[in-house]
C-alpha cells in the first residue's frame, strides 16, 4: 500500500489539486469550475461502475489463453496462414506501441518475413483483444467492428509496402545499444 | 452494461466451477490493473472535464464534429500522434469526447494514430528498426489513419 502512493504520488498530488481547485471555484462561485466537477464526476462513476467488469474479462482472458500454441507457429512464414498467425499473436498482447519492438525483434531473429513483422505491428496497434473490449465498452460495437475491419486491409497494405521498400536492406536491432 | 456484467458473471461462474486457483487468480490481475489505472485517469478526465467546461459544445461541435470535415481529421490526427495515452485511458477519454460532439469518424482517427504513430516515441522505434524503416512506417500509419477516418466518414452514416 505504502509504494503504491510512492509509485502513483505525482497523480496523488494532481488529483489534491484538483480537489482544492475545485472547492474554490464553489466557494466563488467560478462556473468553468463547477461545470468541470459536474462533467467529471458524470465520467468518473461511469468509469467504476464499468472498468471493473472490463477488467475481470481481461484477467480471465489472461488465464485462460493459451499463448505457447501460437508461438509455436511463430517460423512458419508463406501464405495467408502465417499472417493469421501474426494477427492471433499480436491480438492477445496488451501493452503500448513500443512494447511491440522487442517482440518484433525476436520474430526477425526468428525468420519472419519484413511483410509479417510489420502485419504484426498492424494488428498490434489495432486489434489487441484487451484493447478492443475497452472500445466496444466506451464506443460501442459499430464503431469497433467498422474500425477493425477497416483498418485490416490497410495494415497488410502498410506491410507490403514496407516489404518491396525494405524488403532487401532490412535489418533489426535489439533496441540496446545505439 | 447490463449485457456486458451478464456476460461476465457467466464466464467468472464457468471460469470458477472449472478451475477455482485460476480465477482467483485472474480477479487477482483485474484488481491490480484497476488500481493501476485509477490513478493516471483521475487527472486527465479531470482535464477533458476542464477542456469541455471551457469549450462551448458549439466550437467542438464545428472543429471536430460530424461536418468538422478535413480540420477535425488533421486536429485529431496530430493529437493523436503526439500523445502518449495508453489505451486503458484513451478509450475511456474517447467516450466523453463523442458524448460532448465529437463526431465518431474523427474519434477513429484520433485512436488510429494514438495506437499506430508515435512521435514522441520515435527514438524508442528507431533503436529497433533505424530512422529510414521508422520514420517511414510512421507517416504511412498517419496517412492510413486518415484513409480510415475518410472511409468511416463515408460508412457512418449507412450503417
Amino acid at each position: 500500500m505504502k509504494s503504491y502512493f510512492k509509485k502513483n504520488k505525482y497523480e496523488i498530488i494532481i488529483t489534491f489539486l484538483m480537489g482544492i481547485f475545485v472547492l474554490f471555484s464553489h466557494i466563488y462561485d467560478y462556473k468553468i469550475g463547477i461545470d468541470s466537477a459536474r462533467n467529471f464526476s458524470d465520467s468518473i462513476i461511469e468509469m467504476i461502475s464499468f472498468l471493473p467488469l472490463i477488467f475481470i474479462l481481461i484477467g480471465l482472458f489472461d488465464v485462460w489463453i493459451p499463448r505457447g500454441v501460437i508461438e509455436k507457429h511463430l517460423g512458419e512464414n508463406s501464405g495467408m496462414m502465417s499472417i493469421v498467425w501474426m494477427v492471433l499473436l499480436a491480438m492477445l498482447q496488451a501493452g503500448p506501441l513500443y512494447g511491440a519492438f522487442p517482440v518484433a525483434y525476436m520474430l526477425w531473429k526468428k525468420g519472419t518475413s519484413v511483410r509479417n513483422i510489420f502485419i504484426y505491428i498492424g494488428a498490434f496497434t489495432t486489434m489487441k483483444l484487451p484493447m478492443l473490449s475497452f472500445e466496444i465498452g466506451f464506443l460501442g460495437l459499430k464503431f469497433s467492428l467498422l474500425r477493425t475491419i477497416l483498418s485490416m486491409p490497410v495494415f497488410i497494405i502498410i506491410a507490403v509496402i514496407m516489404q518491396k521498400k525494405f524488403g532487401k536492406s532490412f535489418s533489426m536491432n535489439d533496441g540496446k545499444n545505439n | 452494461m447490463i449485457i456486458l456484467a451478464a456476460v461476465t458473471a457467466v464466464l467468472l461462474l464457468v471460469s470458477f466451477i472449472f478451475n477455482a486457483a485460476k480465477t482467483i487468480s485472474a480477479l487477482r490481475i483485474a484488481l491490480r490493473m484497476f488500481l493501476n489505472l485509477l490513478p493516471q485517469m483521475i487527472p486527465v478526465l479531470f482535464f477533458i472535464a476542464f477542456i469541455l467546461a471551457l469549450l462551448p459544445p458549439e466550437t467542438i461541435e464545428k472543429y471536430m464534429g460530424q461536418d468538422s470535415g478535413i480540420t477535425g481529421f488533421l486536429v485529431a490526427g496530430a493529437a493523436g500522434s503526439i500523445a502518449l495515452i495508453p489505451g486503458f485511458v484513451a478509450y475511456p477519454m474517447a467516450g466523453v469526447l463523442v458524448k460532448n460532439g465529437v463526431s465518431y469518424p474523427v474519434i477513429s482517427v484520433f485512436i488510429t494514430t494514438l495506437m499506430m504513430v508515435g512521435i514522441l516515441t520515435l527514438p524508442i522505434e528507431r533503436k529497433f528498426f533505424g530512422w529510414k524503416v521508422s520514420i517511414t512506417r510512421n507517416i504511412l500509419s498517419f496517412a492510413a489513419a486518415i484513409a480510415i477516418g475518410t472511409a468511416m466518414a463515408l460508412l457512418w452514416r449507412f450503417l
